[in-house]
């Protein structure tokens, strides 16, 4: 009896690994067709981004900062991978400008949603940056904050 | 081109000024002067037999702004320039003016005149300046601290006043907090009860105009349960203070199992109240829906788009107005310039949207709402449009200009500010 408990468990285990191991590499889709992940960032954005960061991108003044013409947007991705994950409340000037607005922490979306978001950002309103992964995203959101 | 004759009469009767927001100075002037129009009228849309003209430009990031008995103009800028936060602005006799002086080493939005006191707000503290018998300040660099320790949470931190006939200085304390969420502006996230912001925000706070260093002690909370408060003012007719509130945001983006994109847009309401000691208007726990006329339970407490509130600790607006369009500023007009229908009515700024996507923005316009025996009555009707520049605005930033302060000359002139570009206008009315 012990022994036959012990092996089913053991291959639910195996199994449940085989199954995390499937799953996680879904980044291929996000890799290997840019296209396809801004046009679900797009969905994302209109969804959880548009209203402060409005259609255009240009953001509301003294409010909430615009996507373009953002020396962060195109520049660290684990800075804006860590902005969408966790909030921003710093008050620190963003290119020399405050807002006043707080941005709400987004742990809720996966990090395909985080991936597709960021990489349609990244390439529109006249950004021009590199595609962002679900494994970058992940790695972020695996470091606990300071 | 049109040519508006103001007859200014000055008279040395100080009770004739009591209900115009330039103070009292009793100095008696009479003039005559041509003030004329711009071309194109400013690039304002106006009623019929009004007129228009920018009276200075790149004044700062104009926000609220006082015209003062001799027709100069102190504007609050929420950014210094050269450091120097409040700006005056002289005005010639043709109704163009230029920035002469400049002080105050802080930004911020509130800034009126009383009794012989220019008083300023940080989004911290209530400063004011001691006034000559032209209404020029005096002690520049050293002005009275009058409020000081109000809290500053960097959202709704802007900071104004208004004053009545009885020695009290009203300031509003904008809720660090859209909704008084656990966790602020995020998804499903469930009120706090009670709402903790209200102890020392969301509300609007009582103090004595000419005491010293006074903080939350030295006050009491005149009225709570208001979100975000720009736009006060003391209705002398009423003898009561008319404050309008921005309505929270982000229905739809928190709640999707409740809105839609499209009820978020309009609801909820902006309001406005007529506010005493002890009102309460019911945020966090209510907004307003002006489209059925009623309170509604917010989501954070247990509402679902739906549930009507009836409790009648919740006051109800006087008037409501669609959802987003931000009143930066609320002014009666006392003055004799504009017909008769202007009297004692009305004039709002609205700031204009962010958060009506899917919609087109709406607001950046003065608002004018009639009242009859000190309550609204009937529509309420766009004045002054056009600040925008665009026939539609769909992203904040493309908006040219956005109408902040309102302020009533002392001939009865209406000023309005604008703190994208620093524009100040003034509008007149022909006397046709
Ligand atoms: C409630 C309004 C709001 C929403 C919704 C919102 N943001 Fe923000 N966002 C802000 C504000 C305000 C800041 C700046 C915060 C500060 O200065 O501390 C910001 C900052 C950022 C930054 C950093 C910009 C820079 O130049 O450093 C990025 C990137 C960003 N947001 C992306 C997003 C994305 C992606 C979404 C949707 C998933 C989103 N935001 C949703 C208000 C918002």
């Amino acid at each position: 009896m012990k022994k036959v408990f012990l092996i089913t468990a053991l291959s639910v285990t195996a199994l449940l690994c085989v199954v995390a191991q499937v799953k996680k590499p879904q980044p291929k889709v996000a890799v290997n067709n840019p296209a396809a992940s801004i046009e679900r960032g797009k969905a994302v954005y209109q969804k959880e981004c548009l209203s402060c960061h409005q259609a255009d991108g240009g953001g509301v003044p003294h409010l909430n900062p615009p996507l373009y013409e953002s020396t962060n947007v195109v520049g660290d991705k684990k800075k804006i991978i860590a902005v969408v994950l966790r909030g921003m409340t710093d008050r620190v000037p963003i290119d020399g400008e405050y807002y006043s607005n707080n941005m709400a922490p987004h742990p809720e979306l996966t990090n395909v949603q985080i991936a597709d978001v960021l990489t349609f950002i990244r390439a529109s309103w006249g950004n021009k940056a590199s595609i962002v992964t679900p494994a970058e995203v992940q790695a972020v959101r695996g470091v606990k904050k300071k | 081109m049109k040519m508006y004759v103001t007859s200014v009469l000055l008279l040395a009767a100080t009770a004739s000024f009591a209900n115009c927001s330039g103070g009292d100075s009793t100095k008696a002037m009479k003039t005559n002067t041509a003030i004329i129009a711009d071309a194109d009228n400013a690039g304002l849309k106006l009623p019929s037999g009004f007129g228009a003209l920018k009276v200075a430009e790149n004044v700062g990031r104009a926000r609220h702004l006082t015209v003062t008995p001799q027709g100069n103009v102190y504007v609050k800028s929420s950014k210094l320039v050269d450091g120097k936060g409040i700006l005056e602005v002289k005005v010639n006799a043709s109704g163009k003016g230029e920035v002469v002086k400049s002080f105050g080493t802080f930004t911020g939005t509130g800034i009126t005149i009383k009794n012989g006191y220019l008083y300023a707000c940080s989004d911290e503290q209530v400063f004011r300046y001691k006034l000559d018998a032209n209404n020029g300040v005096i002690n520049a660099d050293a002005p009275e601290v009058v409020i000081t320790g109000l809290i500053n949470r960097r959202q709704h931190e802007n900071k104004t006043v208004a004053l009545d006939d009885a020695g009290n200085i009203y300031v509003n304390i904008g809720a660090f907090s859209n909704s008084c969420q656990e966790k602020d502006r995020s998804n499903g996230s469930k009120g706090m009860m009670p709402c903790p912001v209200l102890d020392s925000a969301g509300g609007i706070w009582k103090f004595k105009a000419d005491k010293l260093n006074q903080t939350y002690g030295d006050g009491v909370r005149y009225a709570t349960g208001l979100r975000n408060v720009v736009g006060l003012h003391w209705n002398t007719q009423t003898n009561s203070l008319f404050v309008m509130q921005h309505g929270r945001d982000q229905l739809y983006q928190n709640w999707p199992q409740f809105y839609d994109s499209l009820a978020s847009a309009e609801l909820p309401s902006e309001c406005m109240f007529e506010v005493k000691q002890g009102s309460n208007c019911g945020w966090p726990y209510t907004y307003y829906n002006h489209l059925l006329g009623k309170k509604m339970v917010a989501p954070e407490y247990g509402g679902d788009g739906k549930k009507v509130s009836e409790d009648p600790a919740f006051q109800n607006p006087a008037a409501a107005y669609p959802g987003h369009m931000a009143p930066n500023d609320i002014l009666f007009y006392t003055g004799n310039q504009f017909p008769e229908k202007y009297k004692n009515g009305a004039f709002i700024a609205f700031h204009g949207s962010w958060n009506r996507a899917p919609l087109p923005q709406k607001g950046y316009f003065v608002v004018f709402q009639p009242f009859k025996n000190g309550k609204p009555s009937g529509d309420w009707e766009i004045f002054a449009d056009g600040f925008s520049g665009k026939e539609v605005v769909t992203s904040t930033r493309s908006a040219e200009h956005r109408p902040c302060g309102l302020s009533q000359g002392p001939d009865g002139s209406l000023y309005v500010s604008d703190d994208s570009k620093g524009t100040i206008y003034r509008i007149l009315h022909s006397g046709k």
